[in-house]
């Protein structure tokens, strides 16, 4: 799947947090042109602090061949402090001490990459903090 | 509207069929249940599959099983809905049938697996590609965030959960198309290896290769063609978040309840009246979570509930009396037509062995994605 454009029109979710927060109070990290919830589609741009609580993750042992070169890893569910929902991986961690409500913060990581000449994709990865 | 029944149906087994490609399998399952059905000419019909192009690199599906299936010239579609693509393509011919445009059609569905190496990949795209697919979770993660939350919440056991895919196999022994009609112990399942954890190999549904297809006529018309046809007494669909971690309790299939709900309004039942239910026990947590979301136990209660022996024969409902995806197999597009399949030979006095006794009506629920997307259909005995 190299596809320059497809990773760089997600830059600025990726790379810095970029959210929507819509007058409902609903928090969207990918882009909406709606609330899913309340139909508003009011909102302001922000930037998440990054920091926030896991409510419920997962340790992948049997990866696709994109990942498997990682595995064991922890992925998670977080809930970020202004209220944002998203999936991320744990790292830097002891797979033990991850757990459910333990506090995380966002980093910015390489996630892949393909192949020798290929494109490097960064993002978020969460650490235990 | 139009009541709607089934006339005949027809499957390949399940399995890893390398002798077999997509054509052939559909194929094989449509002409069968032509065949089943008596008719040589149908007016249309629809084709369910997840995934055809990076399975098998074959899209087009309209044309070539038209071709291949002895059709060319009648009006086919290929209809997606992630694993629920089986289960979309029984409700798109559903109300062709039930509209009055047309009077006999085909739904069938099909997935050809094991011609690919990288599977988790394929499967990944029934979820949020950008925002969890990219991120490192597989399919089976998805589900293991389910049941962690799940287990903490209500206090259900990994040897609970290990009751699901143990009663779904000592089903699947009397099911000839099983993919794997063996009993699993509870070592099996605990020694199993870890997938993402808490869920093991034996807690996930299988890779499998197969082909399903249903005929679907007026009831009107039925005894023209079959002394036992099956009447789809009602249809639910319903949509939710593509994305996991966008349910608001993660502990819930809310699209679960919503389809359910509708079908049950639409066929003026309760969950009482159900005596089978043919369920996507994709993974172990989902049959559970499923038989609350469709009103059959309490929330927080469908875990021990099966573990006691009410998920199966002499209990308050049989749940998978086919094996389920677990033991019959999972190919992903088939699998919502084979539990329509599974409810046909229920209710006509069919089922062999396996025969849920003084069944009226049966129930299918097929799922796409984690909680994506839900198709529900109630089956009645005529």
């Amino acid at each position: 799947m190299a596809d320059s454009a497809r990773y760089h029109r997600e830059r600025f979710h990726r790379y810095a947090l970029e959210a929507q927060k819509f007058d409902s109070g609903f928090i969207s990290l990918p882009n909406r042109y709606i609330d899913p919830h309340s139909g508003s589609r009011t909102y302001e741009k922000i930037n998440l602090k990054g920091t926030g609580t896991i409510l419920s993750y997962t340790i992948i042992y049997i990866a696709s061949d994109q990942f498997a070169h990682t595995t064991p890893y922890p992925v998670a569910i977080i809930e970020t402090d202004e209220g944002a929902r998203i999936t991320a991986m744990v790292t830097d961690c002891d797979i033990n001490d991850v757990k459910i409500g333990a506090r995380v913060e966002l980093v910015f990581r390489k996630i892949l990459e393909e192949g020798e000449s290929g494109i490097i994709n960064y993002g978020y990865k969460a650490v235990l903090i | 509207m139009r009541d709607v029944a089934i006339i005949g149906v027809g499957m390949t087994k399940f399995g890893e069929l390398w002798e077999q490609g997509i054509r052939d399998m559909f194929a094989e399952a449509a002409i069968k249940a032509m065949d089943d059905a008596g008719v040589k000419k149908i007016d249309s019909f629809y084709v369910g599959a997840m995934s055809s192009g990076l399975y098998t690199y074959q899209e087009h599906l309209s044309s070539l099983m038209a071709d291949y299936m002895g059709q060319i010239g009648v009006p086919g579609l290929h209809v997606e809905s992630a694993c629920a693509s089986g289960g979309s393509a029984v409700r798109s011919a559903f109300i062709e049938v039930a509209s009055g445009i047309s009077d006999i059609v085909l739904a069938g569905g099909v997935e050809k697996m094991w011609d690919v190496e990288d599977g988790t990949i394929v499967l990944a795209t029934a979820a949020d590609q950008e925002y969890e697919a990219y991120n490192g979770v597989t399919f089976p993660g998805l589900y293991a965030m389910i049941a962690r939350v799940y287990m903490e919440k209500y206090g259900l056991t990994r040897e609970e959960l290990a009751q699901v895919p143990i009663k779904n196999h000592k089903h699947s022994v009397n099911n000839p198309n099983a993919q794997y009609p063996f009993e699993l112990s509870l070592n099996d399942v605990l020694k199993s290896s870890m997938v993402a954890d808490p869920l093991r190999l034996m807690d996930c549904s299988p890779i499998t290769d197969g082909a399903a297809a249903v005929i679907l006529c007026p009831l009107d018309r039925a005894k023209e063609f079959t002394d036992k046809p099956v009447r789809i007494r009602a249809i639910g669909a319903a949509t939710g978040p593509i994305a996991l971690h966008d349910h608001k309790d993660l502990t819930r299939l809310d699209v679960v309840k919503l389809a359910g709900d509708r079908a049950y309004k639409m066929a003026g039942l309760s969950p009482s009246d159900i005596s089978f239910v043919e369920v996507h026990d994709c993974f172990s947590i989902a049959e559970i979570i499923v038989a609350e979301e469709l009103g059959f136990f309490e929330y927080g209660t469908a875990g021990k509930a099966i573990a006691e022996g009410q998920g199966t024969y002499g209990g308050k409902i049989v749940i998978n009396p086919s094996g389920g995806l677990k033991a019959k197999g999972h190919p992903v597009g088939a699998t919502g037509v084979a539990q329509v399949i599974e409810a046909y030979y229920q209710l006509s006095g069919k089922a062999g062995a396996r025969q849920v006794p003084n069944a009226k009506f049966g129930m299918t629920q097929n799922m796409g994605g984690s909680g994506g997307s839900c198709i529900v259909h109630i089956l009645e005995a005529l």
